[in-house]
C-alpha cells in the first residue's frame, strides 16, 4: 500500500530542534518547579491536618493515664497545641522554611538531628537498590525481548508477574524465612545498624533488605524494558540493520539500545520514587534504622513533628524524581 | 554464470500457508529487474528473501538464492551474515523509519562496510555526491531526523551502493516520494547500476516505475510470478490476462482513457488454490484453468506466462484496446456555480501556505487540483470544509455566502458539502459497521433511524457497488479499495452537492484505483460536483474537466484539463508533467500484434 507519509516538504516544514527548543528548557523546569512548589505546599496542609485529625490526645500520651488534668494543661501549652489550628500550622510551617523541624515529643531532641543518620542511611541503601536495579533491568529485559516468546520469556514473564502481585512485607518475610531464621540462616534476619556506624560497614545486614527490593524493582522496571526492546526489534532500521550483515552484539547495544533506553529512562525515574515510599515497609520489616521505620516509629508514639517531617521529606525525594521522569520524558519526546 | 540466480524460492507463513510459491529468475550484471505486483502479492516478501531474510512469522522453506557464485540460503548464520554484507545492497521502502533515528548518518552509512571508518570515509564521500548529496563531515554527523524525504532516501541508497554489491534490492524506495523527486531518484538509480555493474530488484506496485527503469519485468500474483520478460515483452506485448488487466488499470497522462478494474478482489496472502490463482478474476478464464495449477510458458515473443491460453489471450487482446473518452463539452456560460472562492490565503501561525486562491466549481464538473506535497493542496481542502480556521477569504456556495468556519455553517449546507479522506483505514471508525458508519449521517441530518435508514444506506452502498451483505462487516474485514467506497458512500448518503476527494486514491493498488475513479466519474455524470485533489497528473487527466495547479502555495495555473496536460505554459507544470512516469503503451493504430 502505497499510503504517502514522509515528504520533502513536509519533513522541511517540520519543527527543527533549534535554538528556540534549547531555550525552551529552562523554562519548562522553572514551570515544573513553580507548580512543584503549590503541590508540595498542599501536601505540606494535607500533612499537617491529618497529622492533628489522628485519634489520641498527644499530652495524654507523653504523660501517661495517671497525668492530672494540670498536667497536660501544661504540657499543652507548652508545646503550644491550645492554640486554633490555623496559627498552629503558620508556626509549624514557618518554622519548616526556616530548616526547623520542631522538637520530637516523645524524646524531646531536635527532629533534625534525630532524622540526620537514618536519612543517610535510608539513601544509602535506595541508592544501592537503584544501582543495581538499572543495569539489571536493562539486562533482564533485553534477554526476554531478544528470547521473545521463547521459554525463557515465558517463565520470566510468569515469575514476575507473580512477584509484582505479591505485597512487598509478604516476599520480605518469606525471604527472611528461606534465608533468615527457619530453612538456611544464613544472613541476619534483622538490619540493624547501631548508631554511628555507617551502613555498608555492616555487608551482611544490607543483603536481604536490598535484595527484596532489587527483586521488586527489577521485576516492575525489566518489563517495560522488555517492551520497549520489542518495539525497537521490530522496527524497520532493525530490520535494515540485520540486512546490513552488522554482528547481532552491534545491533542489540549500538542501534536498539539507544532507542530502547529512550522510553524507559523516565520510568526508571519513577521507579525511584517507589523504591522511596516502599522503603517504608522494608525497613520496618527488617528493622532497618532508616526514615521509613522511624515513621513507623513516629505514628505508634504520636509523634507529631517525626510524623510532619518525615512525609514532608518523602513527598518532596517523591515529587523531584517523578519530575525528573516528566523532564526526561519531554526531553526525550523533543529529540 | 549469471550474477543472480534464484530457483524454487519458497516462503511460508508458520502456519505453514505459502506466500511466495516457487520464485525463479536470473539477471546478469548490470541488468535491472522490476517486480510489480499489488499489495501482498509477495513481492517484498521475495525482496527480503532475496537477502535470507524473512519477517517475524514468515520463513524461507525451500529453494536457492545464488548471488556471485554463493547460495545465501545454505549458509550458516554467520557467513550469512557476512555474505549479506559483502554482497547484496537493500534499499528499505520508507527511510524515515528504516534509519536509526539515534545514530549519525555517517555512522549509519560506515558501519556496514568491510574495513575502518577511515578507510571507507572517502569511499563514503564519492557515493554522496554521486547521489546529489554534501559530502562534509557536518553533513555526516546529521541525524536522519534532519534530512527532507528525499535526502533521507538518497542516503538509504548511497548506503546499499557503497560497498559495492553484487545484487542491489530496492523495495518501493520511491513511493513515499513526489513525482519530480522519483524522476531523479530512479534515474540515479539506473545511472548507479549500469556504471558499477550490479545487478539489481527493483519491487514498486507501480508499472510506470518499473517500466521506467527495469531491464526485465516480473509480476507477481498471489506469490506467484504470473509473467516475465523484457521490459517491452511485458510492458507491449503482454501475455497473462492479469499483466493486461493491470496495464488496462493504469491512468495516463496523454489520453483520458476509461480505467478498466480487475473485477473481485486480489486473494490474501497464503491462500490456497486448486488451479489458476488468478482465474476467479480473470476474463479469458475456462474450466481447465481451475483443474491444475498452470506451469510458466514461454511465449511467442520471448518471455514467459504463467498461462494456459497465452496464445488465445495474445491474438485477442486487441479487441481490448479503447476508445479515449472526451471530457465534457464547455458548459453553458453563466451557469451559477456551485462553489466560488475568492482571494483565499490560509497560513499556520506565522507561515503562509495558500496565497490568493480563487477558483470555481460549476454544477457536474469535477475540479483537480494538482500540486505535490507541501504545495497546500490539503489545507485547501481543509479551509473549504470548515477543519482549518487559520484563513481569510470569501467562500460563496449555491449564491449565498459560505461561513468560513464550519461551527457557523447551517446544518443544510454541511449537508451539501461532504469530505472524502485520504486514509480509507483512518477515516472510518474501526468499531462501526459499515451500515452503521453510513447511517450516522443519515441520523445527523434527516433524523432516519431504523429501517428508513437503512433503506438509504443500502441505496447510497449499491450507488458504490458494495453488496448488502457487507454492511453488517467492520472495516477491517474490507480491503481498501472497498473502505474507500464504504467511506465515499458514507459522504453520498447526505446527498451533497459538492464533494472534496482528497488524494482519495493515492493509498490505494492501481486496480483499486481504477474502480474508484471510474466509479466517481460515473458519481459526475449523475450530476455531481468534485473537488478532486491529487499529485498523480495522470489521474487528473482520467476524472478532471479542470485543473487548478498549485506550487508552494499559489496557483500557477489553471484551465481546461485537455489543455493545460497538452500545451502547459507555466515551466513547474512543465516540469510536473515531464516528471509524471508513464507506461508505454501499443497504439491501436501502429499495433502490429500476431493474429
Amino acid at each position: 500500500m502505497a499510503i504517502e507519509t514522509t515528504t520533502d516538504n513536509a519533513v522541511k516544514a517540520a519543527p527543527t530542534p533549534g535554538p528556540s527548543q534549547r531555550s525552551a528548557l529552562p523554562w519548562l523546569i522553572a514551570r515544573r518547579a513553580l507548580t512543584g512548589l503549590v503541590t508540595l505546599w498542599c501536601v505540606s496542609v494535607i500533612v499537617f491536618v491529618a497529622t492533628q485529625a489522628m485519634p489520641g490526645d498527644v499530652a495524654h500520651i507523653i504523660l501517661g493515664p495517671s497525668a492530672s488534668a494540670e498536667q497536660v494543661a501544661q504540657l499543652n501549652q507548652n508545646l503550644g497545641l491550645d492554640q486554633p489550628l490555623l496559627s498552629q500550622y503558620w508556626n509549624w510551617l514557618s518554622s519548616v522554611l526556616t530548616g526547623d523541624m520542631g522538637d520530637s515529643l516523645v524524646s524531646g531532641q531536635p527532629v533534625s538531628e534525630l532524622l540526620a543518620e537514618r536519612i543517610f542511611n535510608s539513601a544509602t541503601l535506595t541508592a544501592i537498590a537503584m544501582v543495581l536495579i538499572l543495569p539489571l533491568s536493562l539486562l533482564v529485559g533485553l534477554l526476554a525481548a531478544v528470547f521473545r516468546d521463547r521459554l525463557l520469556d515465558r517463565s520470566y514473564l510468569g515469575t514476575s508477574l507473580i512477584v509484582t502481585a505479591t505485597p512487598d512485607f509478604v516476599i520480605g518475610s518469606l525471604v527472611i524465612a528461606l534465608f533468615g531464621t527457619v530453612v538456611f540462616k544464613v544472613l541476619p534476619p534483622v538490619s540493624l545498624i547501631p548508631p554511628g556506624d555507617v551502613p555498608w560497614e555492616h555487608p551482611r545486614q544490607l543483603v536481604m533488605p536490598l535484595a527484596v527490593m532489587v527483586l521488586v524493582g527489577v521485576t516492575y522496571l525489566s518489563r517495560l524494558v522488555r517492551v520497549s526492546f520489542i518495539d525497537v526489534l521490530e522496527s524497520e532500521y532493525v530490520q535494515l540493520a540485520i540486512i546490513k550483515g552488522l554482528p547481532m552484539r552491534r545491533i542489540l547495544f549500538r542501534h536498539a539500545l539507544p532507542n530502547a533506553l529512550a522510553p524507559s529512562i523516565p520510568a526508571a525515574s519513577i521507579m525511584a520514587a517507589f523504591t522511596i515510599a516502599g522503603s517504608v515497609v522494608i525497613e520496618y520489616l527488617f528493622a532497618y534504622p532508616g526514615i521509613g521505620s522511624a515513621l513507623v516509629d513516629a505514628v505508634a508514639g504520636h509523634d507529631l513533628p517525626m510524623i510532619q517531617a518525615i512525609i514532608m521529606l518523602m513527598a518532596v525525594a517523591f515529587f523531584c524524581f517523578n519530575q525528573l521522569a516528566d523532564v526526561l520524558g519531554t526531553l526525550n519526546k523533543s529529540r | 554464470m549469471k550474477a543472480v540466480e534464484v530457483t524454487g524460492l519458497t516462503v511460508a507463513l508458520d502456519d505453514g500457508s505459502v506466500i511466495v510459491d516457487d520464485v525463479s529468475f536470473g539477471l546478469e550484471s548490470g541488468q535491472v529487474m522490476g517486480l510489480v505486483g499489488e499489495s501482498g502479492s509477495g513481492k517484498s516478501t521475495v525482496a527480503l528473501a532475496l537477502l535470507g531474510f524473512a519477517k517475524r512469522g514468515a520463513n524461507i522453506t525451500g529453494g536457492k538464492v545464488v548471488v556471485g557464485g554463493v547460495d545465501l540460503l545454505a549458509l550458516a548464520p554467520n557467513d550469512l551474515r557476512e555474505a549479506r554484507k559483502k554482497l547484496i545492497g537493500f534499499v528499505p521502502q520508507d527511510p524515515a523509519t528504516a534509519l536509526n533515528p539515534a545514530m549519525r548518518i555517517g555512522t549509519q552509512l560506515t558501519e556496514g562496510m568491510l574495513g575502518t571508518k577511515k578507510d571507507n570515509l572517502p569511499r563514503i564521500r564519492e557515493v554522496l555526491e554521486t547521489v546529489g548529496l554534501p559530502s562534509d563531515d557536518a553533513f555526516l554527523r546529521r541525524h536522519p531526523q534532519e534530512l527532507s524525504g528525499g535526502q533521507q532516501q538518497r542516503v538509504a541508497i548511497a548506503m546499499a551502493v557503497a560497498k559495492g554489491p553484487e545484487l542491489i534490492v530496492f523495495d518501493e524506495p520511491t513511493t513515499g516520494l513526489d513525482v519530480s523527486t522519483q524522476a531523479r531518484v530512479l534515474e540515479m538509480v539506473a545511472r548507479l547500476c549500469a556504471d558499477n555493474g550490479m545487478a539489481a530488484v527493483f519491487v514498486s506496485h507501480d508499472l510506470a516505475v518499473v517500466g521506467t527503469v527495469g531491464d526485465l519485468v516480473t509480476v507477481m500474483y498471489a506469490g506467484q510470478i504470473l509473467e516475465t520478460g523484457s521490459r517491452e515483452e511485458v510492458l507491449l506485448s503482454a501475455a497473462h490476462p492479469y499483466s493486461i488487466a493491470l496495464l488496462e488499470s493504469v491512468p495516463s497522462t496523454r489520453q483520458r482513457l476509461p480505467l478498466v478494474s480487475i473485477p473481485g478482489r486480489a486473494p490474501a496472502p497464503g491462500a490456497e488454490f486448486e488451479g489458476c490463482v488468478f482465474a476467479d478474476r480473470c476474463a479469458f478464464v475456462e474450466d481447465r484453468c481451475r483443474e491444475s495449477a498452470p506451469a510458466l510458458v514461454a511465449t511467442s515473443t520471448g518471455g514467459a506466462a504463467r498461462c494456459v491460453r497465452v496464445d488465445h489471450v495474445r491474438r485477442n487482446q486487441t479487441m481490448l484496446v479503447k476508445e479515449p473518452l472526451h471530457s465534457a463539452e464547455g458548459r453553458a456560460e453563466g451557469d451559477a456555480s456551485v462553489l466560488s472562492v475568492r482571494n483565499l490565503d490560509a497560513s499556520y501561525g506565522r507561515t503562509q501556505v495558500l496565497y490568493d486562491m480563487s477558483f470555481d466549481v460549476a454544477p457536474g464538473e469535477c475540479l483537480a487540483v494538482v500540486g505535490e506535497s507541501g504545495s497546500g493542496k490539503t489545507t485547501m481542502s481543509r479551509c473549504l470544509i470548515g477543519l482549518h480556521e487559520d484563513h481569510s477569504g470569501t467562500f460563496v456556495m449555491d449564491g449565498k455566502p459560505l461561513p468560513p468556519r464550519l461551527r457557523d455553517r447551517s446544518k443544510e449546507v454541511k449537508q451539501r458539502m461532504q469530505y472524502v479522506f485520504q486514509n480509507p483505514y483512518g477515516s472510518l471508525n474501526p468499531r462501526e459497521t459499515v451500515a452503521t458508519a453510513v447511517m450516522v449521517p443519515l441520523k445527523h441530518f434527516y433524523g432516519d433511524r431504523g429501517k428508513a435508514a437503512r433503506a438509504k444506506a443500502q441505496e447510497a452502498l449499491e450507488r458504490v457497488e458494495i453488496p448488502w451483505r457487507l454492511a453488517d462487516r467492520y472495516p477491517a474485514e474490507l480491503s481498501g479499495g472497498q473502505r474507500q467506497r464504504v467511506a465515499i458512500a458514507r459522504a453520498l448518503a447526505c446527498d451533497p452537492s459538492l464533494l472534496i476527494c482528497d488524494e482519495v486514491t493515492s493509498g490505494l493498488d492501481v486496480s483499486v484505483q481504477a474502480s474508484v475513479v471510474e466509479l466517481l466519474r460515473t458519481l459526475q455524470d449523475d450530476g455531481l460536483s468534485m473537488i478532486f485533489i491529487t499529485h498523480n497528473l495522470a489521474v487528473v487527466r482520467s476524472i478532471g474537466d479542470r485543473v487548478v495547479v498549485l506550487s508552494q502555495g499559489r496557483v500557477v495555473e489553471s484551465g481546461a484539463v485537455e489543455s493545460v496536460l497538452i500545451d502547459p505554459q507555466h515551466p513547474y507544470t512543465r516540469g510536473l508533467l515531464a516528471d509524471t512516469l508513464e507506461v508505454d503503451r501499443p497504439d491501436p493504430e501502429t499495433s502490429d500484434l500476431p493474429g
